[in-house]
Formats: structure tokens, C-alpha cells, sequence
């Protein structure tokens, strides 16, 4: 293959066999222990931590920092694992400028937080390097518990509940478990395959089944988990996706982002994914970023990300946004796709200026669209917007990206999941809630 | 630039800078390269009697304190005094001399506590045409177990003894080194004095152990699965010494005696305070071991631009802070202060009120919005909370003046009293 970032079509291998590698590593590699305690150090052990606030699942981040000082990394990674069993892709994944890192004192001192998300990570590999799992479950309350959906938020559920004694089966669509950590979060972020590892070592409690390529409303029914179980937890993430709505939408070459992504997570040779030459993402969430920059990553010669609202309506962070930036993504703000042209593939993509009347053609060979994902309805529970409207089915809870409230991110899944355990929990022992 | 050159009894250096007696000045080789970079002096790597070289472990003989970033805190050593042969000492230090005749050359001996042993050497020394002779009365580790070192330094009637000897065998002038392993600094710096000393030079190493191995279960440096107590020198040692150096330099039975000021000497403000404090002279040997010979452009740069910035001579410098040096019952407790959060610079870390609210006096309220403010009513004024928070001129403690009311006692402050006159005092009542 003599393929280049200039070959025209949606072509395959336009990099040198090992830029592949290089393009898609570790975006913030693991700090060695020298840098991890310089980084430690910088920590004051703030009074009541406005960090620990704005973390959703509200890790002690004073005290796992200084267990890092102190020498004992993997301690520190017990404390946040205590209370968030995915510590490690939300060290990878979190956007930490707007939660922890953003509240830091550090931040409003001198612009430079402390660097709590690759510390977390630091943390966290060491204590999933341990032999051990180091949790352990109470003793059996031969309850038994129906998971839907094993993204963050079913996993995180199912781990504590666990740990409380009980049974739990999840039911996951797919034929791999881990949701979005697996399928949809930018494969540099979580290089190698850490997803499945971290789903591995969270089994590593016990008590959890995991049955793929179960899906409810396919294979098995709400009334039958109920049935068979007492309790159901849905987490089964947002399954859908929203159409443009524009003519042109069904020209080969136009592509749903997260169908893109998921294939690019699977993909084991990248050289063997084709990617457009002229590439136009519409939408300005994290997954539009993903898309724009992965396929910079995989060889796109221009790329041009076109949201329809101005950049601080950007459901992405700024850090993203410079991201995809650095990486050579054309970013054009306040156009709205009204058409797409072609002769059976996309040749071009037609934007009018938000609010206006005058439009322009940006030149397309391949097309992704990133705007908006949505539920995928349950029979017997109601649907509002793209969530579930509210789950007033007695025994049933859920969390995560399906329910409203969370903003959409793999931390908030989590803690919802965890919280959601402990209601079962209490309702199930009768612990008051 | 300020003139730094210096008179330290007689022996002339360019700088007041010598590097202590230890490795660094162990021989020619080091000795020149530090000439080279501008030292004013050296006292050579303790010399012992003729004989058998000493011997020296031939394990590590470093135990270390650092700070996260591997910044050399402190430093403990068990090496002993030089192991090269005496006649090849001698022989360096006379052609170094020689050839370096405006530096500083003084040489560091340690022989057995008998008359013949110190005249014997004493006149080995002179043939060098060295400067003078520091008496190496401090070394903690390995000699004192041989009745020397800090053996003697611990026994002022010896350190007496010894310095009579020595001026009385020698032209040269005699620097006494003393031991801070002890509980009273003055009474050797006396003792030294009584036995005609020149001058007294001070601290050496402090009797330490750095760290234990919590898998061999041995002090560090862990010589063959066991460890000994080893000398403590480098910064952290620094405040002890510049309070022995305080106490000798503002005692009346020692005062004026010159003193030649040692103990973590990293930078010119080490340096200056030291002078300040009344040393005329500082030695230097953490800080050349930790970054080589080069930090002597800093010191001496450092120093001249400060003396220039404030319209000083070295000798205006010298001795200026003795006068400030004062017991604790001639404190003004009519000097009241209270702490000032400045709110612009406040990053609301929260630290200053953990630390008044746990450990002190409740005198610091939080806010739900995280706005920290000081109540008066409660500060008495110990200032933990300027030196628990990280950013540098937030808290400041603010002097209230004359005839203000101190809301805490609901006092008006006063002219000067001290506890002498303090109604609380039972002597100042008997006194009556
Ligand atoms: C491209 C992309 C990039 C992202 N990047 C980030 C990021 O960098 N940082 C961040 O914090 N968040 C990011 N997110 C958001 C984050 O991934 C989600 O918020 C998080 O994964 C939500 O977890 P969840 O468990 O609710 O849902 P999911 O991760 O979506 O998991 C739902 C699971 O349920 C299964 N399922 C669905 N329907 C059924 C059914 N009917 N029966 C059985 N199983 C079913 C699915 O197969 C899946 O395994 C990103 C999202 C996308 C799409
Ligand atoms: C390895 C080492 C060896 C030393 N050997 C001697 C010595 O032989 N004679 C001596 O008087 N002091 C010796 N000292 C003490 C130093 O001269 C000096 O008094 C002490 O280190 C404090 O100064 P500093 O904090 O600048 O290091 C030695 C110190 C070290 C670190
Ligand atoms: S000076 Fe002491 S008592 Fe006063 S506010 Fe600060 S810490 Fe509290």
C-alpha cells in the first residue's frame, strides 16, 4: 500500500506502518515515581478540599495524594478506588479542568493545578498492578440482582453490590462488556487495552456474572428481570443516535461518529482503517472532537470539525478543543449543514451561516456526524427528551448516561451506579434508606 | 562590588569563604579546583598522627534527608579523618600554599590527647608555611571511641589542656573546632578561650541517624546489615548552629572571641546571617559536596551585592544582629500583634484555619464560601497561620499601636514591660 494523507477516497494505511503506534499512545503517559512525588508534592492538603467537591463520586484527593508522599501509592489507590471503582479510566478520561483540577487552589494561585488526574492514575496502576483484588465480598445475602447494561455505570453497581453480599448477573447487549470505556472514549486515552483489564480486575471481587449479547427488549424482557430478580439496575447508556434530518444524509461516506469510533476501538491493525482524505465532522460535543481528532490521527490530510453555535456553546471542554486544534483540526463555529451533495458518495457538505441566509460548501470525502446521542426506549418505562423520564417501577433503579442529571460523563455514570448499589442495598436489607 | 576580603586572626583570605575541613579539601587536586573557582580558603581534611593511615568503611558512608524533589536536606556521614599518609598531606598543603598565597590555609589536626603527640605534629605543620590549625575537637563518629574528636570537645578541661599545648608549640594561630554534641555550647567555647585560642569554629556534625531500612531493619547508610550513628550536616543543621554560634558571640565570658561560623552554609543569606550573628568568617561543605565548587560566584556575588544594597562593610556587617540577641524574659509582652488575611491574595486553601482551629486558639472562621478571616478576640498572635500558609505576605501580623485595645484580653497596649516587672512573676514579686 502506497497510500498518503493526499489520496483521494476513504483509503486505508495513508501512515507509515509504526506512526500508527505513535499517533495513538498514551495522550498523557504514566508518570514514573520521581515525577509522581514532585507532582505529590505540590499538593497543600487543603482544609474541607474543594477539589474532593467538585469530584462527582468525591474522592478524599488531600488523602490519596498524601499516601503518594508518604510512599505508598497503592494505598492511595485504595482510597479513591473506595469510592470509585473505575479510578483508573476516570484518570484517563476525566475532563479534570472542569472538576477536580478546576476547583484546585493551585489553579486560582498561579493557573497550574495540581496534576490530580495523572496522579490518580499513578495511584491507581499500582494498586491494579497488586497480585490481589482488594476488595472482599460480606457474607451472602442471597439476594440476587439483575444489572442491565455493563458500562460504568452497571459495573460500578454490580461492584458494590457485590462487595455488600449480593448476587448480581449483568445482561449486556454487546459481546464485550465495558460500555463506552470499551467502544467509545478516544482510543488515546485509553491505550493499550485497559478497558478490558479494568473490567477483569473488577471482577476480581467475585460474585458477578457477566452474560453478553443479552439484550433487553431482544432477548430478554423488564417483566422477566423482575421476575426472576430482586432488583434491576439499568445502565445501558445512551444507544441511539440523532439524524440530521438534511438531504444527502444517506450518500455513502456519511457516518455516525460513535459507529466510527467504535469500529476504530475494535480495530487491532490501525493501518487497516480507511479514512477519508477531506474529512467534515458536524457537532461540538466530546465525540465530535474524538472523531476529528482520530482521524487527523489516522492520516486525514484536513479535517474540519463545524458546530452550529459559537465555540462556548461547546458541550466540549476548552482543553478538547485545543487538543483537536493542536492536532491540526479546522474548527468552524455558527454554520448549520443544510445539505449534502454528491453523485452516490459525499462529495461536499453545504452550511448556512446560523440565523442566515448565505451558505458554503466545504469539500468531503468522508462525513461524521456527532450530534447527540439518545435512549433506546424500554417498554414500560416513559422517555423524556433522550433520558428516561424517571424509573417509577418499584425494584428497578438506574444511572448513568440513560437517566437525566449526569452530564453525560463516564464519573458521573459511576457515581450514579455506586449510589444506585446502596439504595439496593438498603432496600434489600431493609436499612432504612 | 564590596570589598570582601578578609582578616580572620591574622590569616588573610580574598573572600570570607573556606570550605570546611572534609572531603573537599582532602587534597591538592580538590583544593586547586576550588581555588580555581574562587574560594578564599580552605581548612585541609583533618590530619592525623604518623603512623598506620586510618581505614575507612568500605560501605556507603552517606545517610541522606531530601525533600520531594530530591533536594538534599540533610546529610550524615561515618567517614573519618583522612586516610592518606600524613607525609603526602604535608607535602600538597606546602605546595598549595605556595603556589596559592593570597588563599586561606589552614589545616584541621586531630592527634591522641598527649603533649608529644600535638608538638610532634605541630611541627610538621609549620614546615608548610600554613596559615594556622583548626583542632578538630568534633568529629562524633570513629575517633571519639579512640579518645579523640568530640571525646575531647565534650570535656571542656580537655579542649583546655590541648589549646595550652598547642599555643605553647606553636607560632600559628590556633582555631578551636567544637562539638555541638553537647548541652551547654559556652562552656567549651570557654574552655578554649582560657587555653589562648584565637579563635573557635563551629559546629561539626551532630550525632544522627538519618533513616532506617524498614526491610533490614538497620540505620542508613547500612554497612553489612547494621549501622552506626553518623555526623548530621548540610541545611537542616543550619539553626542549631546559628544559635551555638548566637550564644558564644552575645556570652560575656566569650565575647569577641572570634568565631568561625559552619553548619549548612548553602547560599550568601546562610552566609550573611552567619555573619551577622558575629562569625567572621563561614565554612562551607554540604553545599560544595551537593553542587561542586561552582556555587562559590553565587556566594560571593550574593554577599557583595547585598553589603552594596544595604551601604555596608563587611565589618558593619559582622557582629550586627548580636546586640538583638535576647533572653526570652526580656521580651516586650507588651507587643501585640494580630494576624491580617489579605483576601486578594488568598487562595482559600483553608490551611490557616486547620491549623487554628485544631491545634490552636479557634481565632480563624471559615465562611460556607471558603472566606477566612481572623477574630481578634481569639488571636493571641503565634503566628502558625503565616507559617502554614503557602503563599508568601498573605498573612501578616499587624502591630497594634499604643493605647489600641486588645480585644482578646481587652487590654491597652502599653509602653515596654518584660516578665522581670510581670505581676504573674513570683520573682519579680519577691523582688519587691
Ligand atoms: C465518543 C465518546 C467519547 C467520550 N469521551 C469521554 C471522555 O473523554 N470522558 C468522559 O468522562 N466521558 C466521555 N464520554 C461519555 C462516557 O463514555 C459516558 O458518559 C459513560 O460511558 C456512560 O456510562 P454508562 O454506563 O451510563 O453507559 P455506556 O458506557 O454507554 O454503557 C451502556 C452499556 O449498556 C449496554 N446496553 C445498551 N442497551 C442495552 C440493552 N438494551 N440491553 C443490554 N445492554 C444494553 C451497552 O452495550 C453498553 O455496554 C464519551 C462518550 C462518547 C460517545
Ligand atoms: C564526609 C564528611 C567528612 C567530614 N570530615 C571532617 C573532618 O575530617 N574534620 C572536621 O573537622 N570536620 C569534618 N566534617 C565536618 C565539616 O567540616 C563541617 O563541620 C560540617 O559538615 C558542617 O558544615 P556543612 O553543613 O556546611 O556541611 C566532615 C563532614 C563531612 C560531610
Ligand atoms: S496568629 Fe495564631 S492564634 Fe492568631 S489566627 Fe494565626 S494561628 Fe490563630
Amino acid at each position: 500500500m502506497s497510500n498518503s494523507p493526499t489520496t483521494p477516497g476513504i483509503q486505508p494505511g495513508r501512515l507509515s506502518p509504526d506512526a500508527y503506534g505513535a499517533h495513538f499512545d498514551d495522550l498523557y503517559p504514566a508518570y514514573d515515581p520521581h515525577e509522581a512525588m514532585v507532582a505529590a508534592d505540590r499538593c497543600y492538603f487543603c482544609h474541607d478540599a474543594p477539589c474532593i467537591t467538585a469530584c462527582p463520586t468525591e474522592i478524599d484527593i488531600p488523602l490519596f495524594i498524601r499516601q503518594i508522599q508518604a510512599g505508598q501509592p497503592d494505598a492511595a489507590g485504595k482510597t479513591i478506588m473506595d469510592q470509585n471503582i473505575f479510578g483508573g479510566t476516570c484518570a484517563r478520561v476525566c475532563p479534570t479542568e472542569t472538576l477536580c483540577e478546576g476547583a484546585c487552589v493551585r489553579e486560582m494561585a498561579e493557573g497550574k493545578p495540581v496534576e490530580i488526574g495523572r496522579l490518580q492514575r499513578y495511584a491507581t496502576d499500582s494498586l491494579m498492578e497488586r497480585p490481589d483484588h482488594p476488595y472482599t465480598r460480606a457474607a451472602s445475602t442471597g439476594k440476587h440482582v439483575a444489572i442491565v447494561g455493563a458500562g460504568p455505570a452497571g459495573l460500578s453497581c454490580a461492584h458494590r453490590l457485590a462487595m455488600h453480599g449480593h448476587d448480581v448477573t449483568v445482561y449486556e447487549a454487546q459481546d464485550k462488556p465495558g460500555g463506552l470505556n470499551e467502544f467509545g472514549i478516544a482510543a488515546y486515552k485509553m491505550a493499550g487495552d485497559f478497558a478490558a483489564r479494568e473490567v477483569e480486575w473488577l471482577l476480581g471481587i467475585g460474585g458477578i456474572t457477566i452474560r453478553t449479547g443479552q439484550a433487553l427488549g431482544r432477548d430478554v424482557s423488564l417483566d422477566a428481570l423482575r421476575a426472576e430478580h430482586d432488583a434491576v439496575f439499568l445502565g445501558t447508556g445512551l444507544g441511539d443516535v440523532n439524524q440530521l434530518g438534511i438531504p444527502g444524509e444517506d450518500l455513502d461516506g456519511v457516518r455516525d461518529a460513535v459507529d466510527f469510533i467504535a469500529e476504530l476501538r475494535q480495530t487491532d491493525d490501525l493501518s487497516r482503517l480507511a479514512i477519508g482524505r477531506d474529512v467534515v465532522v458536524i457537532g461540538g460535543g466530546m465525540t465530535a472532537v474524538d472523531a476529528a481528532v482520530q482521524s487527523k490521527l489516522l492520516g486525514a490530510e484536513r479535517v474540519s470539525m463545524v458546530y452550529r453555535r459559537d465555540r462556548a456553546a461547546m458541550s466540549a471542554s476548552d482543553h478538547e478543543i485545543d487538543h483537536a486544534a493542536t492536532e491540526g483540526v479546522t474548527i468552524l463555529t455558527g454554520a448549520t449543514p443544510v445539505a449534502i451533495h454528491g453523485q452516490g458518495a459525499v462529495a461536499e457538505v453545504e452550511f448556512a451561516y446560523t440565523g442566515g441566509d448565505e451558505t458554503f460548501r466545504l469539500k468531503a470525502d468522508q462525513v461524521f456526524k456527532a450530534i447527540g446521542q439518545k435512549l433506546v426506549p424500554v417498554d414500560g418505562l416513559a422517555t423524556e427528551g433522550r433520558k428516561f423520564a424517571g424509573v417509577p417501577l418499584a425494584g428497578v433503579w438506574a444511572g448513568g448516561d440513560c437517566t437525566g442529571g449526569g452530564e453525560d460523563l463516564t464519573v458521573t455514570a459511576v457515581a450514579q451506579g455506586r449510589d444506585a448499589a446502596e439504595a439496593i442495598h438498603a432496600d434489600l436489607t431493609g436499612n432504612g434508606i | 562590588m564590596a570589598d570582601l576580603s578578609t582578616n580572620f586572626v591574622g590569616i588573610k583570605s580574598p573572600n570570607p569563604y573556606w570550605l570546611a575541613s572534609a572531603p573537599p579539601t582532602d587534597k591538592e587536586y580538590n583544593v586547586v579546583r576550588a581555588f580555581k573557582a574562587g574560594w578564599g580558603g580552605v581548612v585541609w581534611k583533618t590530619l592525623g598522627a604518623e603512623g598506620p593511615p586510618i581505614v575507612n568503611v568500605n560501605g556507603p558512608r552517606y545517610g541522606a534527608v531530601w525533600g520531594a524533589d530530591r533536594r538534599l536536606l540533610g546529610l550524615n556521614n561515618i567517614e573519618l579523618i583522612t586516610d592518606r599518609p600524613l607525609e603526602v598531606n604535608l607535602r600538597e598543603i606546602k605546595q598549595v600554599k605556595r603556589d596559592w598565597p593570597d588563599r586561606a590555609m589552614v589545616v584541621s589536626l586531630m592527634v591522641p590527647c598527649d603533649e608529644e603527640s600535638w608538638k610532634a605534629i605541630l611541627a610538621r605543620v609549620e614546615e608548610t608555611e600554613a596559615d594556622g590549625v583548626e583542632l578538630n575537637f568534633g568529629c562524633p563518629h570513629g575517633m571519639s571511641e579512640r579518645g579523640m574528636g568530640s571525646a575531647v570537645g565534650q570535656v571542656p578541661d580537655y579542649i583546655e589542656m590541648v589549646t595550652r599545648w598547642v599555643k605553647k608549640h606553636s607560632r600559628m594561630p590556633c582555631i578551636v573546632k567544637l562539638t555541638p554534641n553537647i548541652a551547654d555550647i559556652r562552656k567549651p567555647a570557654e574552655a578554649a578561650k582560657r587555653g589562648g585560642a584565637d579563635a573557635v569554629s563551629l559546629i561539626n556534625t551532630i550525632n544522627s541517624i538519618t533513616s532506617v531500612n524498614l526491610d533490614d531493619f538497620s540505620p542508613e547508610p547500612m554497612i553489612d546489615g547494621k549501622g552506626a550513628h553518623g555526623g548530621y550536616c548540610g541545611p537542616a543543621v543550619k539553626p542549631i548552629a546559628l544559635n551555638m554560634v548566637a550564644e558564644i558571640a552575645r556570652d560575656p565570658a566569650t565575647a569577641g572571641l572570634p568565631i568561625s561560623g559552619i553548619g549548612g552554609v548553602s547560599t550568601w543569606r546562610d552566609a550573611a546571617e552567619f555573619l551577622a550573628l558575629g562569625a567572621g568568617s563561614v565554612q562551607v561543605c554540604t553545599a560544595a559536596m551537593t553542587y561542586g565548587f561552582g556555587i562559590i560566584k553565587e556566594l560571593n556575588a550574593g554577599l557583595s551585592q547585598y553589603l552594596d544594597d544595604k551601604g555596608m562593610t563587611l565589618d558593619q556587617l559582622q557582629g550586627r544582629a548580636v546586640p538583638n540577641v535576647t533572653d526570652w524574659q526580656y521580651l516586650n509582652l507588651n507587643y501585640v500583634t494580630k494576624a491580617r488575611i489579605d483576601q486578594d491574595l488568598c487562595i482559600q486553601c483553608g490551611r490557616c484555619f486547620a491549623a487554628c482551629e485544631d491545634t490552636s486558639h479557634q481565632a480563624i472562621s471559615m465562611s460556607p464560601d471558603r472566606k477566612f478571616e481572623v477574630i481578634d478576640s481569639e488571636c493571641v498572635a503565634c503566628n502558625l497561620c503565616v507559617n502554614v500558609c503557602p503563599v508568601q505576605d498573605c498573612i501578616t501580623m499587624e502591630e497594634l499601636p499604643l493605647g489600641a485595645v486588645d480585644e482578646r484580653t481587652g487590654e491597652t497596649v502599653r509602653e515596654y514591660a518584660n516578665w522581670t516587672s510581670h505581676p504573674n512573676n513570683p520573682m519579680a514579686r519577691a523582688a519587691e
